[in-house]
């Protein structure tokens, strides 16, 4: 059977990484954030490397945008 | 339901105004929830206090709203939680909804049997209509003098020196130990010099007291991100006491805040977002937010409490929370240092362990501000983001931030642990947990009402087989540690707990034999995984900031 993506919290402190993750923006042009938010999803990708997971994270991000 | 009558009090005449020259053991500063929990606190615990209270009434508008079970808990000990639950708005769920839309909702309660919900809502001049009431039960250790405001302090090694100021003339009041408890414009902070640093949220908000004819039909926290009825950022709305309701409205930072604050602008909207018409306001006001504290809560003879010491913002409900917990962290300690049991070094745990809890609640609120405030169009989309996935996904409901309410703060790492690895409900540094008991009573009835330790042991085995002439020892201390022993119906002239349905132990998640130290304010202090007297007695020093004992003075005990 093929992976399946999580939905569940895999975060251990969410806030804390929220935090994390709105701080890495600061002081940055909006182009620059875009930036760093795409380059944030290669890393993260490769991280999760599993091509189906990643298919099925792909639609859950485009959902509801069309 | 009629406005709340404020009630009116005359300015007290103090005896120092007659050339009476007395030396307290404490003042303070302030009569707010702070300083009239601390007063109570030190009453309990054998200590006189004098109250200084600029006003002639009490708070004003509902501010501090909701009460947490921790609060609760500790403001049952004064006979004050039982009123404020019966006449206030009990609630556990929040809901959070973006736009008209319900997104994720959070359950505050899941543990079992407790005698006190994870909230209650009153407004703050009940709560302290009620502590006030409460210090003319005190055994007249409580003197309370309205109408006397401190206007400048100076210390020596002995004592402080405030001068006060009443309808009747100036006059100097001296003291042991000052604690100020006088708000977040602390007039003791500023007539030291002291810095009040942190962060300023650029956003207004608008909040108000209204009174709605008949039922609301709500009994839940409900939380609007970019809600439909309204242009505000968020709104918020909670039920209070008397069926009145409160509304809160994110108006952003470029506002017109006496316009924000008629009655013709505010009102509209107040009747949009409860969806009825017969609403009227009793408290309009706009606020502005700032997490900040003063760096040190101890400046010899001079101590800061509550939103002297911190302000935080209230989406969390932690400002006054909070403050009452360090009432009562403070209240034991001042008392066994008076008396000369403690020494000195114990007032310092007092910084150690509520600095580390403000750091806390800062840091938890201003993540909630940064979420609920999407000030950059980064922390917009991210927010949007997170609004959207969090309709379909677990996970993102988890990041949504519109406040983490209040829970009490484990004072993890503080010098008065002893930390013998064990980490259950009940850990070092954090109050011990509460559960209803099948008598009826519950758990913390029985802990933390005198000036002395307390030990839970779980009782193994017979009474034969347990070192109760060790506890024995222990009581007989000088600052007395009372065993309670869990799980017997006896225990030889020893406090005994029957735990028929074992729920004691499994609230405690303590194993038989295991022995839980515990702090005059029922925080845990150490949990012994097996007694031995020397273990337990290390424990009780460091929770008192005592030195060590030489091993030379135990021979022989
Ligand atoms: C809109 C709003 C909502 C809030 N909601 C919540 C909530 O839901 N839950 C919560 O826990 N907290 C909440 N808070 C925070 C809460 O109101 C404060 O944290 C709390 O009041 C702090 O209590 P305190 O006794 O330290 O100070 P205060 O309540 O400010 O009391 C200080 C007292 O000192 C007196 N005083 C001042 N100067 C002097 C002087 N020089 N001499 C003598 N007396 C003096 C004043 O008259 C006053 O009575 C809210 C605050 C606001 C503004």
């Amino acid at each position: 059977m093929a992976e399946r993506m999580r939905t569940d919290l895999n975060i251990a402190d969410a806030d804390a990484f929220y935090e994390a993750l709105i701080r890495s923006h600061e002081g940055l042009s909006d182009d620059d954030s875009n930036l760093l938010n795409a380059r944030l999803v290669l890393l993260l990708a490769n991280q999760v490397g599993d091509m189906a997971i990643l298919q099925q994270c792909l639609a859950a991000a485009r959902d509801g945008l069309d | 339901m009629p406005a709340y009558a404020y009630p009116h009090y005359d300015a007290v005449r103090p005896p120092e105004l007659d050339g009476e020259n007395l030396l307290h053991d404490v003042v303070i500063v302030g009569g707010g929830p702070v300083g009239l929990s601390l007063a109570l606190d030190l009453a309990q615990r054998g200590v006189r206090s004098v109250v200084l209270q600029s006003s002639n009434t009490l708070s004003e508008g509902s501010r501090a709203l909701c009460w947490s079970k921790r609060t609760l808990e500790i403001l049952d000990r004064f006979g004050v939680a039982r009123p404020i639950a019966e006449r206030g708005f009990t609630w556990s769920t929040g809901r959070v909804y973006a736009g008209d839309r319900e997104v994720y909702h959070f359950d505050l309660q899941p543990e079992r049997d407790q005698p006190f919900p994870a909230f209650v809502n009153l407004q703050q001049y009940f709560a302290e209509e009620y502590l006030v009431d409460a210090t003319r039960r005190a055994g007249g250790l409580i003197e309370l003098r309205w109408q006397n405001k401190a206007t400048g302090i100076a210390q020596d090694g002995d004592g402080a020196t405030l001068t006060v100021e009443t309808p009747h003339g100036y006059y100097p009041l001296r003291a042991r130990y000052v604690v100020a408890c006088d708000g977040a414009k602390s007039t003791i902070r500023r007539a030291m010099g002291l810095g009040f640093e942190g962060r300023v949220f650029e956003d207004n908000f608008l909040i108000a007291d209204v009174d709605v004819a008949g039922d609301v039909g709500a009994k839940d926290r409900r939380f609007w991100f970019n809600p439909s009825f309204d242009p505000s950022e968020t709104a918020l709305c909670h039920g209070q006491g008397d069926g009145m309701w409160r509304v809160d409205f994110q108006l952003g930072w470029d506002v017109d805040v006496a316009a924000e604050m008629r009655p013709e602008r505010a009102l509209p909207r107040i009747k949009a977002l409860l969806g009825r018409d017969d609403v009227e306001t009793t408290w309009i006001s706009v606020y502005t937010f700032q997490c900040r504290r003063v760096e040190h809560f101890r400046h010899d003879r001079v101590l800061f409490a509550g939103d002297a010491a911190h302000q935080v913002s209230p989406f969390g409900a932690r400002g006054g929370n909070s403050g009452i917990q360090d009432a009562e962290n403070l209240a034991w300690k001042l008392a066994l240092v008076l008396d000369g049991r403690a020494p000195d070094a114990l007032l310092d745990s007092y910084h150690d362990e509520r600095a580390y809890a403000a750091d806390e609640n800062i840091r938890v609120t201003s993540r909630t501000v940064d979420f609920m405030t999407a000030k950059t169009p980064l922390r917009a989309r991210m927010r949007q983001a997170v609004l959207g996935l969090a309709e379909k996904h677990d996970f993102a409901r988890a990041l949504i931030n519109s406040g983490r309410l209040s829970t009490p703060t484990v004072h993890d790492g503080s010098p008065l642990n002893s930390d013998h690895g064990l980490a259950g409900p009940a850990a070092p540094g954090g109050p011990c947990p509460n559960r209803r008991l099948a008598d009826g009573g519950c758990l913390l009835d029985h802990l933390g009402r005198g000036l002395r330790f307390e030990g839970l042991y779980m009782a193994d085995g017979a009474p034969g087989a347990m070192p109760l002439p060790a506890f024995k020892t222990l009581r007989a201390a000088d600052v007395p540690v009372d065993t309670i022993v869990v799980g017997a119906g006896d225990a030889e002239g020893l406090r005994a707990l029957p735990d028929p349905d074992g729920r004691v132990a499994a609230t405690l998640g303590a194993a038989p034999g295991q022995y839980i130290l515990l702090r005059p304010d029922q925080h845990v202090a150490s949990v012994l995984p097996t007694f031995d007297l020397a273990d337990a007695r290390a424990a009780l020093d460091r929770a008192l900031a005592r030195p060590p004992a030489p091993a030379m003075a135990r021979a022989g005990e």
